[in-house]
């Protein structure tokens, strides 16, 4: 979509295109920014929550007596406190508010607690007496599989099942567990309204969804309990369900103050979903000359105890199985199996980076069996604009540069060859574990894919208000920002729309406005996005028919070069639009995994390059080059945060972040055993946007929030193979998948 | 027990009960929030104080520690105004969700305090105490890469 510029209005500072500094950033700089962490209310209590230590049990007696003996303890509340629906849940509510007969995870919550102070409800929780029969976890995804504990079964077949190529390659690929790790630990603070209801200020990101929960849970009607956006400290993923929601409404009600809950790291880790770890079979045909015939996937990922997004996420990894790859003839079979192990759901990338990681490796196993350059390879059997999706045969209406991605990558400078010598810059670091000489140099590609928005039919919408005031447009909306700067770019969409130079962006609570849908899939620029611009659109044109003007700027409204009615006349009238933007509708697949599932689609391409020490098996990520598919950059300086940022939990995923599970128990819940990548882990990146016209979100803009995550893995893993010759079937990469490989 | 110390140049006297830390103390007893609690073990520096001198993580340090010492949280720099290394960060787009932000702000004032020009390595290894999960840190380095090259 492209919007008439008013001359006068062009050079206004701030529009779309530009890179204006965040609004809220002096704040955060200061420390002055409210986070959920931070928020307090007079009469407040605190909060804390019985976390089962066992994987699997069942729950033979709750005594709660020793707890409330504690002086300051205000509330313990167990599952039968829960006046409405038992459980909540994203896709399917299947988990419990509070565990009541059984726990199916290690740290469920089995109870929750209100005192004076956060010491005396973390003192009383541990005072509450559960008596459990331990039962056996079932933690092996396989036998999930087998004894039929699943979520969903996926089962894609496109083309020719009988089509077969000359040359033949398989693969077994798998990636462990990730965590979000967002820096601001899950948190909120629940006022009672003195009528039965409740205000909700707490960490997410779709708060009309939470709100909903909260509503069923709790047995009150929909105005009675608001959701408000609050400071988050990021999310990727993290904070799609509910955690704490429903419990800090619960207590608040029931003591008729107002309650605060923070969790503590270790709570973090088992208080949010994490990336489905993924076991992957593979199998590559293809003729001589490099085409693709037949590719074969068996997907498996593991959802864990509840179903949060385990769907929506297998039946993403399930459509990009192939990649951003032609193929006549697809079979992909997917299971999401239900066991013991910690939940799992949304993180950035939602199933497309696992088999990214899988589809990549396959992509260079074939090209080595060929003898044709990697990048050769994928040239010859890109996906391009009109071609159908290789799963879904859905065809491509978006802008799919693919071969601009590849050519960039190519043509990038390589960083110097000559491997470092000083300790910062090695692989073992300060240490000084490495020498040098045992120092060997890799370099990788990846590409991968992405559907944007929400698919499969679902009815993914957002509401957005722009209204003109003396204060400048007014963007009022429910949509969440984590951090990624939606803050930022609605108020460039109004002020271009508009031709004003001050707006400003107002999040509101759940009463005030419809939902703005999620903040994940890549979406708000372009939903959000989509509802801000056509409202500010249709505002602009309200104003300058009623006054039969042909442009609006800061002054008022003008006609053939004369300002006719001055903004101070303008505001007086209270202007105001609404407008809830949807995005081209999907369907469900049919019986063989096909159909129009998407409603948009965006690409990205990683060049890697790592120095790799041979005898340790450690890894230092020297580089990463990457050109994206953008649509439009709407803030420039943003998309490159997002790619520099979304290329960082690449790294830490292809060689630092597993969150280790054993017999169902997190073993390394906390930042000194699970690793996170530092300013010394981080490689220098260069960035290509690349821009095309052509997506519907607004100005062609697509979104960009994921991209970074998907391929960066993959490049990585494809470097350490190079320098290393070892298969690197896995990530994280651990020092022995090198060493002793 | 009443611990004195002297924070952003003010004498203070909170009453804090033993086990607690300088952090909690800052947050929920100073109304000083701009200290954030991310990793509770000193990994993350989220919580980055400057007590004399030392730049510590005040998640590890007992609030009982603090006695006549003199601290200095991301509220107490810039003086009322912008200090030069938010400025930068700012300026740079070093900032998205914010939480890690006044840890890298209280770590950086504190290394340029005692390195006005410090090279990329330096940058690197005085901050290698924050993790910050948004940004890639691409966007800090710049930031203070930038301050560094400004003559002064």
């Amino acid at each position: 979509m492209t919007i008439d510029t008013t001359t006068r209005s062009r050079n206004i500072e701030g529009r779309v295109g530009d890179s204006p500094l965040r609004p809220d950033g002096i704040a955060k700089l200061k420390g002055e920014f409210e986070y959920a962490q931070d928020l307090t209310a007079e009469n407040m209590l605190w909060a804390a929550t019985v976390r089962s230590p066992h994987p699997h049990a069942r729950i033979v007696s709750i005594d709660i007596a020793p707890a409330l003996a504690i002086g300051g303890v205000h509330a313990v509340l167990t599952a039968d406190d829960v006046p409405g629906r038992a459980t909540f849940g994203l896709e399917h509510p299947d988990q419990p508010v509070l565990a009541g007969t059984e726990v199916k995870f290690w740290g469920e919550p089995v109870a929750i607690v209100a005192a004076e102070d956060e010491a005396t409800a973390r003192s009383a929780a541990r005072a509450v007496v559960v008596e459990y029969e331990v039962l056996d976890p079932l933690v092996d995804p396989q036998a999930a599989d087998e004894r039929d504990e699943v979520f969903r079964r996926m089962l894609i077949k496109n083309g020719d099942q009988k089509a077969s190529g000359d040359v033949v390659v398989e693969g077994y690929y798998e990636v462990g567990m990730q965590d979000q790790a967002p820096l601001g630990m899950e948190a909120g603070l629940a006022v009672p309204d003195a009528q039965g209801g409740v205000d909700l200020y707490a960490t997410s990101q779709f708060v009309h969804v939470d709100q909903e929960q909260v509503v069923a849970s709790l047995g009150l009607r929909p105005d009675q309990v608001r959701s408000h956006p609050t400071g988050v400290g990021g999310a990727f993923g993290a904070r799609e369900d509910v955690n704490l929601h429903i419990h800090l409404c619960l207590l608040a009600l029931h003591t008729g103050q107002p309650v605060k809950m923070v969790y503590h790291r270790s709570e973090s880790f088992t208080g949010h979903v994490h990336r489905h770890p993924a076991r992957m079979w593979y199998r590559h045909e293809a003729n001589r000359d490099g085409k693709l015939v037949r590719v074969e996937a068996r997907i498996l990922l593991d959802g864990g105890a509840y179903a949060s997004t385990t769907s929506a996420v297998l039946a993403n990894a399930c459509y990009f199985a192939v990649g951003p790859y032609t193929c006549e003839s697809v079979k992909v079979v997917g299971i999401g199996t239900r066991t013991n192990n910690p939940p799992c759901g949304a993180m950035r990338g939602f199933g497309a980076v696992q088999v990214c990681f899988a589809h990549e490796a396959q992509m260079d196993k074939l090209a080595a069996r060929l003898g044709i350059d990697p990048i050769e390879l994928r040239r010859l059997n890109v996906l391009t604009k009109g071609s159908p999706l290789a799963t879904t045969g859905q065809p491509i209406d978006t802008p799919l540069p693919i071969h601009e991605i590849l050519d960039s990558l190519v043509a990038m400078p390589m960083p110097d060859d000559r491997i470092p010598d000083d300790a910062l810059s090695l692989p073992g670091g300060t240490g000084l574990t490495t020498s040098p000489s045992e120092v060997v140099r890799g370099v990788g590609y990846a590409v991968g894919i992405k559907n944007l928005g929400f698919s499969e039919g679902f009815d993914d919408y957002a509401q957005a208000r722009v209204k003109l005031t003396n204060e400048g447009a007014i963007v009022e909306t429910a949509a969440i920002e984590v951090g990624q700067g939606l803050v930022t770019v609605m108020a460039q969409i109004a002020r271009t729309a508009l031709g004003v130079s001050r707006a400003e962006v107002r999040f509101v609570d759940t009463s005030r406005i419809d939902s703005a849908g999620s903040t994940s899939a890549s979406r708000q620029t372009q939903i959000t996005g989509g509802a801000t611009l056509e409202a500010a659109t249709k505002l602009r044109d309200r104003i300058l028919s009623l006054h039969s003007g042909d442009e609006l700027d800061d002054e008022g409204v003008w006609r053939d070069g004369t300002l006719i009615v001055p903004m101070a006349q303008i505001v007086d009238q209270n202007f105001e639009e609404t407008v809830t933007f949807r995005h081209p509708p999907t369907q469900p697949p049919d019986e063989n995994g096909r159909g129009t599932i998407h409603a948009d689609f965006a690409l990205a391409g990683h060049r890697a390059v790592v120095d790799v020490d041979q005898e340790l098996g450690l890894v230092r990520v020297v580089r990463i080059d990457t050109a994206q598919d953008v649509g439009r950059a709407l803030n420039p300086e943003s998309v490159r945060g997002q790619i520099e940022g979304g290329i960082m939990q690449g790294v830490g995923l292809a060689v630092m972040e597993e969150l280790i599970v054993t017999d169902g128990v997190i073993r390394n819940p906390n930042f000194t055993d699970y690793l996170l990548p530092t300013i010394l882990d981080a490689p220098d990146v260069e960035s290509l946007l690349i821009e095309e016209d052509g997506s519907w979100g607004p100005f062609g803009a697509k979104g960009v929030g994921e991209p970074p995550t998907i391929s960066s893995t993959a490049a990585i893993a494809a470097a350490i193979r190079d320098a290393t010759g070892k298969p690197i079937n896995r990530v994280p990469v651990r020092p022995q998948d090198i060493a002793l490989a | 027990m009443i611990v004195s110390f002297i924070v952003n140049g003010e004498e203070v006297a909170p009453r804090v009960s033993a086990p607690t830390s300088l952090l909690d103390v800052l947050r929920d007893e100073l109304n000083l929030p701009g200290s954030k609690s991310a990793c509770e073990q000193g990994e993350c520096g989220s919580c980055s104080v400057i007590l004399d001198g030392e730049l510590v993580c005040s998640c590890l340090v007992m609030a009982a520690d603090a006695e006549g010492s003199e601290v200095v949280t991301v509220e107490g720099l810039g003086e009322g105004a912008i200090h030069p290394v938010q400025q930068a960060m700012h300026e740079a787009g070093a900032v998205q969700c914010g939480f890690c932000t006044p840890g890298f702000v209280v770590a950086a004032a504190n290394l340029f305090a005692a390195n006005a020009h410090p090279t990329s390595a330096e940058i690197k290894e005085a901050l290698a105490g924050n993790i910050c999960r948004c940004t890639g840190y691409g966007a800090i380095i710049r930031a203070f890469q930038g301050l560094s090259d400004q003559t002064s």
